[in-house]
């Protein structure tokens, strides 16, 4: 028997190195893809995301624009009535919202408004979150605003190859999508081999990222990799967490979700958004609807304050962490149990 | 030497002469508006285009009054006239080839049926049906566009990839004088000036924003002026002189098409009748005003033209008038039918694949209407 030292086909990839390369793979598969945004080009992006798009396919396919965020989507919304899948780079979260009319007036409705007949396959990157040391309006978490936007389908990636496989699929999708990718997660990185063939994952199916019996922590982007330490560190206190990454908020996988909390009776929902009319409002009112009498304790909520973002050397108060949330779970009304 | 220097990673060149990148001069639109009607030039215009013109604007007109009939009869929820706009609702149309686009305004019904789409599609917006009656796609009309100039972008976009893919495309969008202080007004000219999108920008100036007069709406020397910032050309334009915006529109079109890039171009004409039905225009003007228009009316200018030169006999006349007619008694007609309404319909055209949430909200709808539908089948005085 002859044994060939096989080559590592695994390398570490950050989850920005994924989301170029899912674009790249898009790009070649579908001569209809077009990404536009502001330094898509030369730079690459200023998370570098889209570095050498436009030196592979040319400035037609990767352009950069004037800086203007609602003629970047406008014009994409033209694009894609000629049957082009444009994907718009939006440079920061907060400044996507000068988009927001083309998003909620035309991008999300334009299927139902034409009944059907012109749906936009566009995909609109937002960077989003905190947790970068950015100064004011580089770490908003718009989740919210979009949710609440129907006809547009909202995903957020934790993990390198979600990033890979959500972007991918979200391309793919005649309906928008409003692809928010946690920034400080960009640089996360994992064993994953870009020449093998990938996942492209459904959207709308959350997972299980850590399977648990005492609680489940309901979460999604950035504050996944918070859960799973916080589930770690929760072993200490005899509670074995699960933790439940969503991938998709629009549509929302009930039931996965239900299906967990049925299964521990106990519930966190954590994300960096505001708490008051935040996300975790609706999956803890969805929860409660669906799971009320498997519950041992209220559905409560690990979110950022309801305050504008914090400056940088303040951020570190206002987002949920690991004892934020061990606080949460200890308040799970466990003495009622015995 | 700074220590950039020494790493010679970066040497600033000197600055250059500036210049402008592109000479204002043959940009610039003229003085006063375009006019063709009523001056020496009107004489070398096709006496079959003539004729054509004042029977799309009689038909227009006809349009116009059907229309706003339907909204006392309750047959529309609402509707933006264009009455006294007709030359340059029909203008824009005309100036369009079969496989160019159109992106109209909420007010531009006119154009659309000009166009040649079924005016009861056209009106599936104001009557209130659903949003959009037609195919955009089909008939290469965008729907109608209701928050202001945010159908301009899409027209640049749309350009810009029939142009990537070596179609020959162009886009004619509409916009009011009031849109024009839209950001997405800026933006979409811009964006078409630096990808030379072959798109032609028609803005209406009919002199108000529902009731804010022009005067508050820009302190520009006149709209397409502001061509000029951009770098495309402006074109100013009288708008009820059908003629003249037929030639000025089918200029620019002409020359989006032989890839010369985007025009503007202003209407200068008016709003013969309130905003909407629902508003009141004595509030904001005077009689005197409307009625000094009056004697502009489009078609009134046409009319003077054709009479002058023998091309107005009454054979032509009755025929534009019966073809007007005929028009509108089937568009009354059709327009009295109720139209056909499935409640479920809201929930089909979402997304692609219903979501889950929808399909038990789509439940929930369709248990009311059972609900409904067995209660109305009770005969009265009975009890359940």
């Amino acid at each position: 028997m002859t044994t060939v030292a096989a080559k590592p086909v695994t390398k570490p990839a950050t989850m920005a190195q994924a989301l170029g390369r899912a674009l790249r793979d898009s790009m070649a598969e579908d001569p209809s893809v077009h990404v536009l945004g502001e330094d898509v080009g030369a730079l690459g992006g200023v998370f570098r995301v889209t570095d050498g798009l436009t030196k592979e396919f040319g400035e037609e396919r990767c352009t950069d624009t004037p800086l203007a965020e609602a003629g970047i989507l406008g014009t994409a919304v033209g694009m894609a009535m000629y049957g082009l899948r444009p994907v718009v780079e939006m440079q920061f979260d907060a400044f996507a919202y000068p988009a927001f009319e083309q998003l909620i007036s035309h991008v999300a409705r334009m299927r139902n408004r034409t009944r059907g007949a012109m749906p936009l396959p566009i995909t609109v990157r937002v960077p989003y979150g905190g947790g970068i040391g950015g100064v004011e309006h580089h770490s908003d978490s718009s989740e919210a605003y979009y949710m609440a936007t129907p006809g547009l389908h909202v995903v957020t990636p934790a993990t390198v190859a979600d990033a890979y496989g959500l972007l991918r699929a979200s391309i793919a999708s005649d309906d928008p999508v409003v692809f928010l990718e946690p920034k400080r997660l960009y640089w996360s990185k994992a064993d994953w081999n870009p020449e093998a063939p990938q996942r492209v994952e459904p959207i709308g199916r959350a997972v299980v990222r850590r399977p648990g019996r005492s609680a489940t922590l309901i979460t999604y982007g950035p504050s996944v990799p918070v859960c799973l330490e916080a589930a770690e560190a929760a072993r200490a206190e005899g509670w074995d967490l699960e933790v439940v990454d969503l991938r998709s908020l629009v549509p929302f996988d009930d039931e996965t979700v239900a299906a967990s909390v049925r299964r521990t009776g106990r519930a966190v929902v954590v994300h960096e958004s505001g708490g008051f009319g935040g996300p975790g409002g609706e999956i803890a009112a969805r929860v409660t609807e669906r799971c009320f009498h498997h519950l041992e304790a209220p559905v409560l909520r690990v979110a950022g304050f309801d305050i504008p973002y914090p400056p940088p050397m303040l951020e570190k108060h206002h987002l949920p962490g690991v004892d934020r949330i061990l606080d949460a779970v200890a308040r799970l009304q466990w003495e009622a149990e015995s | 030497m700074t220590v950039m220097e020494q790493r010679g990673a970066y040497r600033p060149s000197p600055p250059p002469a500036w210049q402008p990148r592109t000479d204002p001069a043959p940009l610039l639109p003229d003085a006063e508006p375009y006019r063709v009607l009523g001056t020496e030039a009107a004489a070398k215009a096709d006496p079959g285009l003539l004729r054509r013109l004042y029977a799309e604007l009689v038909r227009g007109r006809r349009y116009n009054t059907q229309a706003t009939a339907l909204t006392k009869q309750g047959r529309l929820a609402v509707y933006p006239s264009s009455t006294g706009q007709e030359a340059c609702e029909v203008a824009a149309a005309l100036a369009l080839k079969g496989q160019d686009w159109l992106f109209p305004s909420y007010r531009d019904t006119l154009a659309v049926v000009a166009r040649g789409l079924d005016p009861v599609s056209a009106l599936t917006l104001l009557r209130g049906d659903w949003h959009t009656g037609y195919d955009p796609r089909e008939h290469r009309i965008a729907p109608l566009c209701t928050p202001l100039a945010t159908q301009l972008p899409h027209a640049v976009g749309l350009a810009h990839a029939a142009r990537l893919k070596g179609d020959d495309v162009v886009a004619l969008a509409m916009v009011g004088d009031g849109g024009t202080s839209e950001g997405d007004f800026h933006e979409a000219l811009n964006f078409a000036a630096v990808w030379q999108a072959p798109v032609v920008f028609l803005v209406q100036n009919n002199g108000f924003a529902i009731s804010v007069p022009l005067a508050k709406q820009t302190a520009a020397p006149s709209l397409a002026h502001k061509a000029v910032g951009y770098g495309m050309p402006g074109r100013l334009v009288d708008g009820n002189d059908a003629v003249a915006m037929h030639e000025v529109l089918g200029e620019a079109v002409a020359r989006a098409r032989e890839g010369g890039g985007p025009t503007l171009v202003e209407a200068v004409t008016y709003r013969m009748e309130a905003h909407t039905n629902a508003d009141d225009a004595t509030r904001y003007r005077l009689d005197a005003e409307v009625a000094a228009w009056r004697d502009h009316d489009p078609i009134l200018l046409l009319e003077r033209e054709l009479t002058e030169r023998g091309l107005l006999d009454d054979d032509t006349r009755r025929r534009a008038s019966e073809d007007a007619e005929t028009m509108a008694a089937d568009l009354r007609a059709r327009m009295n039918e109720d139209p056909a309404l499935d409640p479920m319909d809201l929930f089909t055209h979402v997304y692609a694949e219903q979501t889950s949430q929808l399909r038990e909200q789509a439940a929930q709808l369709r248990a009311e209407l059972e609900v409904a539908s067995e209660e109305a089948d009770v005969p009265e005085g009975e009890t359940r």
